[in-house]
């Protein structure tokens, strides 16, 4: 079962990260790091509350995508070290199921982080959140949108010398429509807004995931090859 | 029927030929040593029988699956050991063995393990982070890994790199106690003493073609073979 293999990955994954935590503490530092800097910077400004609710969605979803791109960016890399890669593709399965597993696990981690930056996001710039369920939604979305892209193309840079910089180079263009549909989604929810009023940036996210969920699939198999 | 067979197998990355011609036929319970330079095309050949790389040109057949038709029973059908250990050092070995047993979907997983931790000496590091063992013992763990699926092929990728006297003996005494059991090897190597110890065909790869094969019974001194290696693949 395709599924089962990419949970046996995803599970091994998540259980080394939780036993070293090495990924998972440097995203939670670099993102409330991210929120504490731009708290900081907009200190003068935090009375004004139409600049902030201007600003704010685009300094939470900075703070989570630089962070998911620290752990994207060992997502492949860390399978290199004893060739673990190849113990991986040596596997009898399809190899999306790689993919699927690596994107489960990256997510988790992800959602952890985020789990950690909102509620600072919210205190150091003084929000009131009504709508929880729809930011959930909105998050998920645009988490899962930069995780389909982001671990695709992890695994494209895995075998070069430069991941590091070619990485956040090639996947910053691509996720452009995630980043403006999850930032004007969580703009209006964060000034009271409803599902209604988010509609066209939360199918812009679906189409985006769904489309870019079976290029992976289909791409995958080649991209991973020596 | 050959349990491997290789017809005119060519391999290229963009402009540069990395095999060419390569015809091969290995029997059950064979031990074929393939020794050649850097460079010669040695784990290229390996990493397609592994279905790892895919072949520009030719027919693979490995237990009766082909490489590029059947890629997954063929490596439900292969063990590989190689350098690199394909081991997390964040796990146990047991954790190690039961991730990889997942993989393969292996019924009576625990008893399995218990099998082949044994067979290589560690069931009493079983419990232990694989970051704590010594190259020698990762090696074994690795044997372990490759075996635990019940292969019908193991393929040898430069084992014996990193390992000292006594833990290559080690790994020679696994692989005749794997010999007893049929289980068909292909090995690639530089050591031309190793190689030729456990081996009964041996071939020379250089230049991406086989230059010579022959049985290991007609070989009657590793001097004599050396000389042939030396000859074929410096000119010398």
């Amino acid at each position: 079962m395709i599924v089962n293999h990419a949970l046996h990955i995803a599970y091994k994954d998540l259980k080394t990260e939780f036993r070293t935590k090495q990924m998972l503490n440097s995203m939670i530092i670099f993102s409330l790091l991210v929120i504490i800097i731009f708290s900081f910077s907009f200190a003068d400004f935090l009375t004004d509350q139409d600049l902030i609710t201007m600003v704010a969605p685009g300094i939470l979803w900075i703070s989570f995508l630089f962070a998911g791109m620290l752990g994207l960016s060992r997502s492949f890399a860390g399978e290199k070290e004893e060739g673990c890669l190849d113990g991986l593709k040596l596997c009898p399965c399809e190899r999306t199921s790689l993919f699927q597993g690596k994107v489960i696990s990256s997510t988790v981690l992800m959602f952890i982080m985020e789990l950690f930056t909102i509620p600072l996001f919210i205190i150091l710039f003084d929000y009131t959140i009504t709508g929880i369920p729809l930011l959930v939604l909105v998050i998920l979305l645009g988490t899962l949108g930069f995780m389909f892209v982001g671990t695709l193309l992890s695994a494209l840079t895995v075998n070069t010398r430069t991941r590091e910089i070619l990485l956040p180079v090639l996947i910053f263009p691509v996720i452009i429509p995630v980043i403006i549909s999850s930032v004007t989604a969580t703009s209006k929810i964060l000034t009271g807004a409803g599902f209604a009023n988010i509609t066209e940036e939360v199918q812009i996210l679906v189409i985006y995931d769904i489309i870019f969920f079976i290029v992976a699939q289909l791409v995958f198999e080649y991209v991973i090859e020596d | 029927m050959a349990l491997i067979s290789i017809e005119e197998l060519y391999k290229s990355f963009g402009n540069f030929r990395v095999l060419q011609d390569i015809n091969l036929e290995v029997e059950k319970g064979d031990f074929v040593t393939i020794f050649g330079p850097n460079g010669a095309g040695k784990t290229t050949l390996i990493k397609i029988l592994a279905t790892l790389v895919s072949p520009t040109r030719g027919t693979v057949v490995v237990n009766g699956f082909d490489v590029r038709e059947k890629p997954i029973d063929v490596r439900r059908s292969i063990g590989v050991i190689s350098h690199d250990t394909y081991l997390y050092h964040e796990l146990t070995a047991v954790e190690n063995l039961r991730f990889y047993g997942q993989m393969y979907e292996i019924e009576r997983i625990e008893e399995r393990i218990r099998d082949v931790i044994s067979r290589v000496g560690l069931a009493h590091r079983g419990n232990h982070r694989v970051g704590t063992f010594s190259r020698g013992m990762k090696q074994r763990l690795s044997i372990a890994r490759a075996i635990l699926h019940n292969p019908v092929i193991l393929l040898l990728d430069e084992p014996y790199t990193g390992l000292d006297q006594h833990a290559s003996a080690i790994f020679d005494k696994i692989m005749q106690q794997l010999g007893t059991e049929h289980i068909t090897r292909i090995m690639i190597s530089h050591d031309i003493e190793r190689g030729l110890k456990l081996c009964n065909r041996a071939f020379i790869l250089n230049n991406g073609s086989f230059v010579n094969e022959v049985a290991r019974d007609k070989i009657s001194s590793i001097e004599e073979y050396r000389g042939v290696y030396e000859h074929l693949v410096t000119g010398e």
